[in-house]
C-alpha cells in the first residue's frame, strides 16, 4: 500500500490499495472523487474557484476549480475509471482569518466549495458528503479501496466521511 | 509586470535589505516588550512553489500561530508573523508573569489571544513603517487577524492573491530568536507581484539585470 501526496494546485489518482492524501487545507478545497467498482480514487487539491480570473496564460490547470475537476475526471479515464460512475466527495473552503472588512478575496474558501459544487453538477457527479467551510485547517485522506475519506483537525480529532 | 523568476542578484539583495531593516526594528520592539535581547538570522529571499511555503516552518501539518495582515497601499502584499507554540508561551509569560496552563495544546484562553494578537500587531506595525521610512513608500496595514492551525493552511490563505498571477511567490523571511532559543519565529512578507516594480523604482533600483 502506497500514500499518494497531493500538492496544493496539485492531484493526483490513485488505485485500490493506494490511498491518497493532502494535507493543510485551509481555504483551499479538497474534491475527491470515487469509482466504487473499478476502485480508482482521484483526489485534487483545488486553489481558486475560476481560470478565467487568471492574470496570465500560462496557467496551472490544476489551480481552478473549473479545470481541474475536468483534468482528473480524465486522469482517473486514463486509469480505467467509468466518468459516469463516479462520486465525490469536498472537504476544506475554510476561512482561516476574519477581518471586519470582508472583500472577495477573503471570503476564497467559500468561493471556492460554491464553484466545486457548480462544476460537479455540470458533469453530473453526485456530491455524497462534505465537510466544508468553518475556520480550522484539514489534513485528508482518501482510501482508494473502501471510498472511505478521513478528515483530521487540530483540536477535532478525525472523522470518517 | 515585472517577471519574478527574472530577478537578478543585485535585485535579490535589495530584497534582503528590506527584510533586514523590516525585521531589525520588529525585532527591537519584541526585545523592548520582553526584556530579553532578541537576535534574527540574515533574511532569506526565496522564489518558491506554493506547496514549498510550509517546509520553512517545518510542514504542513505544523500547528502554529499566525497574525497576518494584508498590507495596503503602494506596495500592496501580505505579511505573516509566525510563532510556535512554547514559543508563544514564553512570550506570554514574560508579558503576562503567569505560566499558561491549558489541557490542550493550542487552547489558548481569551486574554492569551488577546495578547498574542497585540504582540503581532505590534511587530507587524514597526515591521511595516520602518519600511515605509525606508522607501518612501505609502503602506498601511490592516487589523491584523489571528488563528492556530496547521502551517500549510494558514499560509496557503496568503499565496491566493499571487495564484492568480502565477505558481511562485516571492518570499522575503526573517527568523529571530532569543539567546537560549526560547522564543523562535518569522516574519513573511510575501508582496503582490506588482508591487515588485513600485519597491524598485522608489529605491531607485533598475528593474532588469544584474548591477
Amino acid at each position: 500500500m502506497e500514500i499518494i501526496k497531493v500538492g496544493m494546485a496539485d492531484a493526483a489518482v490513485a488505485k485500490s490499495p493506494d490511498k491518497i492524501r493532502t494535507t493543510g487545507l485551509g481555504s483551499c478545497v479538497g474534491v475527491v472523487l470515487y469509482d466504487r467498482n473499478k476502485k480508482i480514487a482521484g483526489m485534487a487539491h483545488v486553489m481558486l474557484p475560476d481560470s478565467t480570473l487568471g492574470k496570465n496564460l500560462e496557467t496551472n490547470l490544476l489551480k481552478y476549480a473549473d479545470t481541474a475537476i475536468p483534468t482528473l475526471i480524465n486522469r482517473m479515464e486514463e486509469i480505467g475509471a467509468n466518468s459516469r460512475m463516479l462520486v465525490a466527495k469536498l472537504a476544506g473552503g475554510a476561512q482561516m482569518f476574519t477581518f471586519l472588512s470582508q472583500n472577495d478575496t477573503m471570503r476564497i474558501g467559500p468561493r471556492n466549495v460554491e464553484a466545486c459544487k457548480q462544476v460537479l453538477k455540470e458533469h453530473s457527479i453526485q456530491i455524497l458528503a462534505e465537510d466544508t467551510g468553518g475556520s480550522s485547517g484539514r489534513t485528508i485522506e482518501m482510501d482508494a479501496e473502501t471510498g472511505i475519506l478521513q478528515i483530521r483537525m487540530v483540536n477535532q480529532g478525525t472523522k470518517e466521511v | 509586470m515585472m517577471q519574478i523568476g527574472k530577478m537578478g542578484e543585485f535585485q535579490l539583495d535589495v530584497l534582503r535589505e528590506v527584510g533586514n531593516i523590516g525585521a531589525g526594528n520588529a525585532t527591537t520592539a519584541l526585545s523592548h516588550l520582553i526584556q530579553k535581547e532578541i537576535d534574527m538570522t540574515v533574511p532569506q529571499v526565496k522564489i518558491i512553489s506554493f506547496h514549498e511555503i510550509a517546509d520553512f516552518i517545518g510542514g504542513d501539518e505544523v500547528v502554529v500561530i499566525a497574525v497576518f495582515l494584508r498590507v495596503e497601499g503602494d506596495c500592496p502584499g501580505n505579511m505573516f508573523f509566525i510563532l510556535d507554540i512554547p514559543s508563544a508561551d514564553y512570550l506570554l509569560e514574560h508579558l503576562m508573569g503567569t505560566l499558561p496552563k491549558r489541557s490542550e495544546e493550542s487552547q489558548f484562553t481569551e486574554m492569551e489571544l488577546s495578547a498574542l494578537h497585540e504582540i503581532g500587531n505590534i511587530l507587524a506595525g514597526s515591521y511595516l513603517s520602518s519600511l515605509a521610512d525606508f522607501t518612501k513608500l505609502n503602506m498601511q496595514p490592516t487589523v491584523p487577524s489571528l488563528a492556530i492551525d496547521m502551517a500549510g493552511a494558514l499560509l496557503s490563505y496568503g499565496l491566493i492573491e499571487l495564484g492568480q498571477a502565477g505558481d511562485y511567490a516571492l518570499t522575503i523571511d526573517t527568523a529571530f530568536f532569543e539567546g537560549n532559543e526560547n522564543v523562535r519565529g518569522h516574519f513573511f512578507l510575501i508582496p503582490d507581484p506588482d508591487s515588485f516594480e513600485t519597491l524598485f523604482t522608489s529605491l531607485g533600483v533598475p528593474l532588469h539585470g544584474d548591477y
